[in-house]
């Protein structure tokens, strides 16, 4: 009966994390957008404009609920749900510190993969209910890009388990620090096990997993319709995409799932790649800094720093890089990052069989 | 490839662009005129932004906004009213009996404004009718920002005159008028009985 409750506290902590997180994330990216095009951005609601994003949000609360007359009703209510829950049932099974996972299961990278899928579906929901060409149109796009992208993405990541022999999600972590039962080699030559550290993350340990890392990272952006991939929405060409009929709730709810998928699939990219809740010091002689920081506290805090600063990146992106045309989104895709993920997939073959 | 080369690099700069101008936000604005030295070059420093109503860009002291009528100099003379494309000037008059003063180019006022509005909602912002004032009594003030709550707010009022002093003008006038008419009459009814006799 217990871990009933246990479960059901891990979820809507979760859920408040989410919430909490997305309201951080408009807030964040308000700002970094203002400072980029050197402006202030939000000031007046609370110190540094702090509470803009939670008076937003009770706007948001009270806005009336609107279905159009000619709209599919039951796809039109559903779509922001299953948008929404496919990228929160994501974090289920990402671990946050050593012992600290929502949900342990040994296929946990694969669960995350398929479950992140179904967010097209809500997606092509959302555009086909609507009944607006733009909105389908946009929906059309979305999963255009986001099918494309998961290739290189997948072979991104098939590189990183080859290495790692693994699709849990904790194991991936463990082995990247000084917990590691196996042997970790700094570049395939150094031992590094009981040095840890920035040392023995993923990215150090194959080099070519740094372009792994770069092709995941790209692939991401795309599956979380981030610019410069941001052709579902283009609000200049189709008014505001798949969800421009959304209102209120239902509209936050579309923007909710963009900054946890935001989140999502930074903290993927951080435990496949940047050594999950490691700590960055490594162990020199006896100050033992990485055993130091290694820890529940530690761990969370890891997490959360690394993510945040790829999330940082990612805003940063946005607003530098103009979006790109569909087509050359596919010649990146189909053109230059499957054939380079394949190719990191063919070396991590390599690599576990004679370097490892 | 050479294009996905060059879209990386020049991608590479522009992110480094960007970063750069993502520390300029801690910077406060220094507001100052146009006419500073290094006016557009500062702008490159801090952040752009003007937090309008607690600061404020100075600006030209004959800036061309709000329209002022120093009523004490106007010679009512209506011309600013037919020259305004949009009409929004509305004057009337009362005659004057005599000249009643003076304004302080010289001009002798024979005329007073019973009503002198502008609309200021209606307004143009053309000037024609501070050019046209033979007394340079209609001038635009440097003052930009006025918002009322009420429509009616926007349309100014110069006339200083009270109903009571409109009413006894009038009344001065048409008495004027009446005794004109009279002697006029009596002139006339003398000049006929001068024919008949
Ligand atoms: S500025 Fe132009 S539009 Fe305005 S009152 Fe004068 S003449 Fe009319
Ligand atoms: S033109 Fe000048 S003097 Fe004549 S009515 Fe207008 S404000 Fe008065």
């Amino acid at each position: 009966m217990n871990f009933y409750i246990v479960y059901i506290l891990v979820a809507v902590g979760l859920f408040a994390f989410a919430g909490l997180f997305a309201l951080f994330g408009v807030y964040a990216e308000r700002k970094v957008s203002a400072f980029i095009q050197d402006r202030l951005g939000p000031t007046e609601t609370g110190k540094f404009g702090l509470l803009q994003t939670l008076a937003d949000a009770l706007k948001l609360l009270q806005k009336e609920s609107i279905i159009p007359a000619a709209a599919d009703k039951v796809l039109f209510v559903l779509a922001p749900i299953i948008i929404f829950v496919s990228v929160y049932m994501g974090f289920a099974c990402l671990p946050w510190a050593p012992e600290v996972i929502p949900s342990d299961t040994n296929l946990g990278l694969y669960y995350v993969f398929a479950i992140l899928a179904i967010e097209t579906l809500g997606i092509l929901m959302a555009g086909w209910g609507s009944n607006n060409k733009y909105s389908i149109l946009g929906a059309m796009r979305s999963a255009a890009q986001i099918i494309s992208y998961e290739i290189p993405a997948g072979f991104a990541i098939i590189a990183v388990v080859m290495v790692s022999q693994t699709l849990d999600l904790q194991q991936i972590a463990i082995q990247q620090g000084t917990l590691s039962a196996e042997k970790v080699k700094f570049l395939g030559v150094w031992d590094v096990t009981h040095i840890g550290g920035l040392l023995s993350w993923n990215v150090f340990k194959a080099p070519h997993l740094i372009v792994a890392f770069v092709i995941y990272f790209i692939a991401s952006l795309a599956e979380s319709n981030r610019a410069p991939f941001d052709i579902p929405e283009a609000e200049s060409e189709l008014v505001a995409g798949f969800h421009t009929e959304f209102t209120g709730m239902k509209f936050a709810f579309v923007f909710l799932a963009e900054y946890s998928m935001m989140f999502l699939v930074s903290m993927i990219a951080v435990v496949l790649f940047l050594g999950a809740w490691n700590s960055p010091l490594p162990n020199i002689g006896s100050v033992k800094l990485a055993d130091w920081t290694t820890g529940l506290v530690w761990g969370i805090a890891w997490t959360f720093i690394k993510t945040l600063l790829l999330v940082g990146v990612q805003m940063w992106i946005r607003w530098t890089l103009p979006r790109l045309r569909v087509d050359q989104l596919m010649n990146l895709c189909w053109k230059v990052l499957t054939p380079l993920a394949f190719l990191c997939m063919v070396i991590s073959g390599v690599w576990r069989l004679w370097v490892m | 490839m050479t294009n996905t080369y060059k879209a990386f690099v020049t991608a590479i700069k522009g992110l480094g662009l960007t970063l750069r101008h993502l520390f300029t936000g801690n910077s406060e604005r220094k507001v100052q005129p146009v006419q500073a030295p290094n006016y557009f070059k500062e702008l490159e420093i801090g952040t752009n932004t003007i937090q309008y109503p607690k600061q404020k860009l100075p600006i030209p002291e004959v800036g061309r906004y709000q329209l002022d009528v120093v009523i004490d100099d106007c010679i009512v003379c209506d011309l600013c009213a037919k020259i305004c494309p949009v009409d929004c000037i509305d004057i009337t008059s009362i005659k004057a009996t005599q000249s009643y003063g003076q304004t302080s180019d010289g001009s002798k006022k024979m005329l007073y404004a019973e009503k002198f509005d502008i609309d200021m909602a209606k307004c143009l912002y053309c000037g024609l009718c501070t050019v046209v004032c033979p007394t340079e009594c209609i001038t635009m003030t440097n003052e930009y920002d006025r918002s009322v709550y009420q429509l009616g707010d926007l349309t100014y009022s110069f006339s200083d005159m009270s109903p009571e002093l409109v009413a006894e003008k009038k009344a001065e006038y048409e008495q004027a008028q009446a005794q004109k008419l009279a002697a006029k009459q009596a002139a006339m009814k003398a000049k006929e009985g001068g024919a008949t006799s």
